[in-house]
C-alpha cells in the first residue's frame, strides 16, 4: 500500500458521509474535490472546482452498490469507473452491482460524457473512495476483534485476521462500519498497481447481458403508462424560421392526437428551433402525418450558404494569401524564401454527421409546473441550463434520468432535442411524450463537424531539414471566434518542433450548426498535416516516421502555448511511433503492385497515438488490409476489453471518413443528403484486422474515447499515394475519375 | 384494421392501418422495444426479425404482409439453440460497444447460422453487409459469430 501524492489544499478537504444502509449495512456518500494535481491537467477554463461525489453501499449480504454517475454512450464509464471503486474496495467483482445516477449536480459534481475526460478526472477519486470504504469494514472489524487494524487483510470481500485465522465477510461488519468515522481520503492508503485484482481485467460490460436480450434499456426504449409518440418537423434549411403553419390536415391524420406549432427563442443553436410538433399514438403515425402540414418558412437567412459557395469563398481566401495571425515563431517567410527547396499544397475535408444509430430522441412528461425526463444526453447538466434559457423552466422543477445512449460521438454534447420534447411536453401537460428524430431529421439536423481548408508551405533545408512551416486555415465564424468545433490548434506539429513557423487563420460565416465530433478539431488537422508532413518528408529524401522522429527530438516536456492544454511529451511520441515502426514490420513493404503501408502520429485528448495502414488499390476501390496501432494512454488499461473496443472502433470509424464517402453538402442551407444511402457508414466487409499495442508509460492513466482516431486517416492517404502516386488532398476519398 | 399476428408462440391482436410497417406494430403497439429503429429504409438492420426463421427489416414489412407467418424478434431468441449460443459468444468477448445495434446483429447471424452452420469469414460478411455497427464492434461480431458456430474457439486477441 502507498500514499499516492495528491496536492495537499485545506480548501478542497473531502467530505465523507457514512451512514446505516436501511435494512443495514454501510452507505457512503463521498463529496471529493477533484485534486489539484488532476484539476490541474485539465482544462481549467471549464471544469469549475466541482466536487465529485460516488456513492458506495455496502448491504449485509456483501453485495456491493456502486453509483454510476457519468452518461453510458457506448464508451464502457459505467463499467470503468466502478471498477476502479471495487479494486481499492478490495471485492469481487461478481459482489458489484451498479446503479445508474439521476442527474444532481449538487450530489455528484459533473455529469458529462466528452472529451475522452472520465478515466483522468475519476482515477484518483473514485479509488480514494473504494479505498476509504475498505479502511472503515477494516477499522470495524478490529474493533469487533479487539486487534489492532495493522494485523488485518482484506481479499475479495471479506477481512482476514492471520494470527488468529478468522475471517469475516464486508456484509457482516457493514453497520457497524456506518458508525466510524471516514478517514481523510487524501491520506488512504491506495494499492499499488501491481495489487490490482480488477483493474486491468478484461471485464464485459455491466448491461451486455441485457442488451443481447433486448431489453429496454436505451432512452428510445422508455416507456410510461399513457405515453404519446411525436416528431418535430423544423425548416427544410438551416436557420429557417416559422412563418404560418395549417395544421389541420395533419391534425385529422389517423392517430394524431395534437398538432403543436412551436416558435423557438430564436436560437436554434443553443436553444430551441421553431417548428411544429405532431403528436400521436404511435410514432409511424405522427411521422407519416408530416406530408399533411403545410408550413410557410421564412428561409432567407440561409440563401447562399451553399457547399460550392463556401469552396468558392476558401479558394478566394487562400488566394488572397495568409490570414489573421494565430502563432508566428521566428521568421517563417524569410526561411521559406530563402529555403533550398519549397513545397506547397491545399488540403480540405468536408462537413461530416455524426449519425449515432440510435436516431436522437428523449421522453419529458410536464405536470403542475413540474418536468419529468429520460433523456440520452452525454451533457445532461449543460441540458438542464438549455431549458431555462429557451423555456423558462428552472433546474431545481426538472427531474433528469440518464437513459444509455446508442452512441455519442458528441452528437448528444448538444441538448436541441432535449429542449424540442420539452417544449411540446409543455404543450400537453400531464401527458408523457417521446419525441424521436427521423433519421432524416438526424442527418439534416446535425451539429455537423465543420468542413476547413489548410494552405500549407514548407520549406526544406540543403541537408533534408524542416526549415520553415506554414498553414492558413480557413474555417467557419462570425469573424471574432470560430464556429463551435470549428477552432485550430496552435500546437498542431510541427509547431513547437522547428523554429520558423506560422499559422493564420480565416473565417467564413455560416448558418448551419456545427459541433464536437469524435476528437473534434484533431480528426481533421491531423489528417491535413500529417498528409502534407508526408509530402514534406518525400521531398526532403525520408519518410514520415523518420522526419516526425527528427522533428520530436530529445526527450522533453513542451508546455501548450496558451497553458490551458495538455503539455506534448516528445518522448512518449517517440515511443508510439517506434513502436508501430516494429509492430508494423515498416521497413518490409508489401512487394505486390498497387499495395503499400502508410503512416502518421497524433497526439490528442492526452493520448498519444501511432498507426500504419496497410492497403491496396486495385481499378480505384480500396482495401485496407491491416492496421497496426500504438498508442500510450498512460501507465493503465483500466478495461482492456472496453479499451480494445475503443481503438478499433476509432479506427473504423476513421476508415469510414476517408472511404465510404461520407460528405454533408449545402444548398441554400439545406442539407442534400437524408440517409444510409448518401451518408454511408462503415460495414463489415471493409473491415481490416486491428493489431494493438500499448506502450505503457508512468502517467496516469486517460481517456480513449477519441484519440484513436486521427491518425488512421492519414496513415491510410499516405498508403494509398504509396501505393498508387496519387496524393489525397481531399476528404473522401475519390480516386474515380468520372 | 385488426389483425392477428403470431409473435414469439403467442397471437397477439393489433388494429393499425395495413401499411403500417411491422417495426412500429412491435414497439409502439407491442411494447416489444428490443427490436431498433435506425433508418426506416431498410438501410442499416437495427430493426432484424425473423420472418418464419428468415432475417428480414421490420421498417420495410408492412403489417399487411405478414399474415400468419411466425415472427420472433430478438426477446424471444434465447429460447432457441443457435439464439443462446449467439448471445453466450456476445458476451464471451463482449461485441458491443453502445449495442444499440446488437439486438439486429444478433438476429441476422441466427439466421446466417440456421442456413450455414459454420460460415468463412467470406460468408459472415456476406450475410451481415446489411447489419450496420456505428462503434465499429465488427472485428468481434466475426470473431462471436465463429465462437457460437464451434469453428473459433478464443476471442479476437482481446487482451
Amino acid at each position: 500500500m502507498s500514499h499516492e501524492n495528491t496536492a495537499a489544499d485545506p480548501t478542497r478537504r473531502t467530505v465523507l458521509k457514512a451512514s446505516l444502509l436501511a435494512g443495514g449495512g454501510l452507505a457512503l456518500d463521498a463529496l471529493i474535490p477533484l485534486p489539484a494535481a488532476v484539476l490541474d491537467a485539465m482544462e481549467r477554463k471549464t471544469v469549475a472546482p466541482a466536487q465529485l461525489s460516488a456513492f458506495v453501499s455496502i448491504a449485509p449480504d456483501g453485495t456491493v452498490t456502486i453509483v454510476s454517475k457519468n452518461p453510458e454512450i457506448g464508451q464502457g464509464v459505467k463499467t470503468s469507473l466502478p471498477m476502479m471503486v471495487a479494486d481499492e474496495l478490495d471485492c469481487d467483482w461478481s459482489q458489484v452491482r451498479i446503479a445508474q445516477a439521476d442527474v444532481d449536480q449538487k450530489r455528484y459534481g459533473e455529469q458529462s460524457a466528452g472529451g475522452s475526460t472520465a478515466t483522468p478526472k475519476n482515477w484518483l477519486p473514485m479509488r480514494q473512495t473504494g479505498a476509504a470504504a475498505r479502511a472503515m469494514l477494516v477499522q470495524a472489524a478490529a474493533m469487533r476483534w479487539h486487534v489492532d487494524a495493522g494485523e488485518l487483510s482484506t481479499a475479495k470481500g471479506r477481512i482476514f485476521h492471520r494470527a488468529t485465522g478468522r475471517s469475516v465477510s464486508y456484509g457482516k461488519v457493514a453497520s457497524l462500519a456506518a458508525t466510524l468515522a471516514p478517514p481523510d481520503l487524501e491520506t488512504v492508503p491506495l494499492k499499488q498497481p501491481g495489487q490490482f485484482t480488477i483493474i486491468g481485467r478484461p471485464l464485459v460490460g455491466i448491461d451486455s447481458a441485457r442488451i443481447v436480450e433486448g431489453k429496454p434499456i436505451f432512452g428510445i426504449d422508455t416507456r410510461l403508462p399513457g405515453m404519446l409518440y411525436a416528431v418535430y418537423e423544423v425548416a427544410p434549411a438551416h436557420g429557417g424560421r416559422l412563418v404560418k403553419a395549417d395544421i389541420e390536415a395533419a391534425r385529422l391524420s389517423l392517430g394524431v392526437k395534437h398538432v403543436v406549432p412551436i416558435i423557438g427563442n430564436g436560437d436554434a443553436d443553443t436553444g430551441l428551433a421553431d417548428g411544429v410538433a405532431i403528436v400521436a399514438s404511435n410514432w409511424w403515425l405522427a411521422n407519416q402525418a408530416r406530408s399533411k402540414l403545410a408550413v410557410d418558412w421564412d428561409l432567407s437567412a440561409a440563401k447562399g450558404h451553399s457547399s460550392s459557395v463556401y469552396r468558392a469563398k476558401a479558394d478566394a481566401a487562400m488566394a488572397a494569401g495568409a490570414g489573421t495571425d494565430l502563432r508566428r515563431d521566428g521568421e517563417p517567410e524569410a526561411q521559406l524564401a530563402s529555403s533550398a527547396k519549397r513545397i506547397s499544397a491545399r488540403y480540405d475535408y468536408p462537413f461530416i454527421a455524426h449519425a449515432t444509430i440510435e436516431p436522437q430522441n428523449c421522453t419529458a412528461r410536464y405536470q403542475e409546473g413540474r418536468l419529468e425526463i429520460w433523456a440520452p444526453s452525454q451533457t445532461p447538466q449543460r441540458g438542464l441550463e438549455t431549458l431555462h434559457n429557451a423555456l423558462g423552466i428552472a433546474p431545481d422543477a426538472v427531474t433528469l434520468h440518464l437513459r444509455r445512449a446508442g452512441g455519442g460521438f458528441g452528437r448528444r454534447l448538444m441538448n436541441d432535442y432535449m429542449v424540442q420534447v420539452a417544449a411540446i411536453a409543455k404543450a400537453v401537460p400531464g401527458v408523457p411524450v417521446q419525441l424521436i428524430w427521423s433519421r432524416e431529421d438526424d442527418i439534416r439536423r446535425d451539429y455537423y463537424r465543420p468542413g476547413g481548408w489548410h494552405s500549407f508551405e514548407a520549406g526544406i533545408g540543403a541537408n533534408g531539414d524542416l526549415v520553415a512551416f506554414s498553414d492558413h486555415f480557413v474555417t467557419f465564424g462570425d469573424g471574432k471566434t470560430p464556429a463551435r468545433a470549428a477552432g485550430f490548434n496552435v500546437a498542431m506539429p510541427p509547431a513547437g518542433l522547428i523554429q520558423h513557423l506560422h499559422y493564420s487563420q480565416t473565417m467564413l460565416p455560416t448558418v448551419v450548426t456545427t459541433g464536437a465530433l469524435r476528437a473534434p478539431g484533431s480528426n481533421a488537422l491531423c489528417f491535413a498535416s500529417q498528409s502534407f508532413l508526408d509530402e514534406v518528408a518525400l521531398a526532403a529524401g525520408t519518410d514520415l516516421p523518420q522526419l516526425m522522429l527528427s522533428l520530436l527530438g530529445e526527450r522533453r516536456e513542451i508546455a501548450a502555448p496558451d497553458n490551458r492544454a495538455p503539455s506534448f511529451d516528445t518522448g512518449r511520441a517517440r515511443d508510439v511511433v517506434e513502436r508501430v515502426l516494429q509492430t508494423s514490420r515498416w521497413t518490409q513493404r508489401p512487394t505486390e503492385r498497387g499495395r503499400a503501408k502508410g503512416f502518421a502520429f497524433y497526439f490528442s485528448h492526452r493520448g498519444y497515438f501511432a498507426e500504419v495502414v496497410e492497403a491496396s488499390v486495385s481499378s480505384a476501390d480500396v482495401t485496407v488490409h491491416k492496421v497496426w496501432v500504438a498508442g500510450d494512454v498512460g501507465s493503465q488499461i483500466v478495461n482492456p476489453m472496453g479499451a480494445e473496443n475503443q481503438v478499433r472502433g476509432a479506427v473504423i470509424d476513421g476508415l469510414a471518413q476517408a472511404l465510404t464517402g461520407q460528405a454533408i453538402e449545402f444548398i441554400d442551407g439545406a442539407v442534400q443528403q437524408s440517409n444510409f444511402h448518401d451518408f454511408p457508414l462503415a460495414r463489415i466487409p471493409m473491415t481490416p484486422e486491428i493489431e494493438i499495442a500499448w506502450v505503457k508509460s508512468d502517467k496516469p492513466p486517460t481517456g480513449l474515447g477519441e484519440p484513436a482516431l486521427p491518425p488512421v486517416i492519414p496513415a491510410l492517404t499516405n498508403a494509398i499515394f504509396a501505393a498508387t502516386g496519387t496524393r489525397i488532398r481531399s476528404l473522401p476519398v475519390r480516386l474515380r475519375t468520372t | 384494421m385488426p389483425y392477428r399476428l403470431n409473435i414469439n408462440g403467442t397471437s397477439r391482436r393489433v388494429d393499425v392501418p395495413p401499411d403500417m410497417p411491422l417495426l412500429w406494430v412491435l414497439r409502439d403497439e407491442l411494447g416489444l422495444v428490443g427490436t431498433k429503429y435506425g433508418c426506416g429504409k431498410g438501410l442499416c438492420g437495427a430493426c432484424t426479425v425473423h420472418v418464419d426463421g428468415a432475417a428480414r427489416r421490420s421498417c420495410q414489412l408492412p403489417v399487411s404482409s405478414v399474415g400468419q407467418a411466425k415472427i420472433h424478434t430478438i426477446e424471444h431468441i434465447g429460447a432457441t439453440a443457435i439464439g443462446a449460443r449467439l448471445q453466450q459468444a456476445w458476451l464471451k468477448i463482449d461485441v458491443m460497444q453502445c449495442g444499440y445495434c446488437q439486438a439486429g446483429q444478433i438476429m441476422s447471424a441466427c439466421a446466417l447460422l440456421g442456413q450455414t452452420p459454420q460460415p468463412n469469414t467470406e460468408q459472415i460478411d456476406s450475410a451481415m453487409a446489411g447489419n450496420i455497427c456505428r462503434c465499429g464492434c465488427y472485428n468481434r461480431i466475426r470473431s462471436a459469430i465463429r465462437i457460437a458456430a464451434g469453428v473459433e474457439e478464443e476471442a479476437d486477441r482481446v487482451a
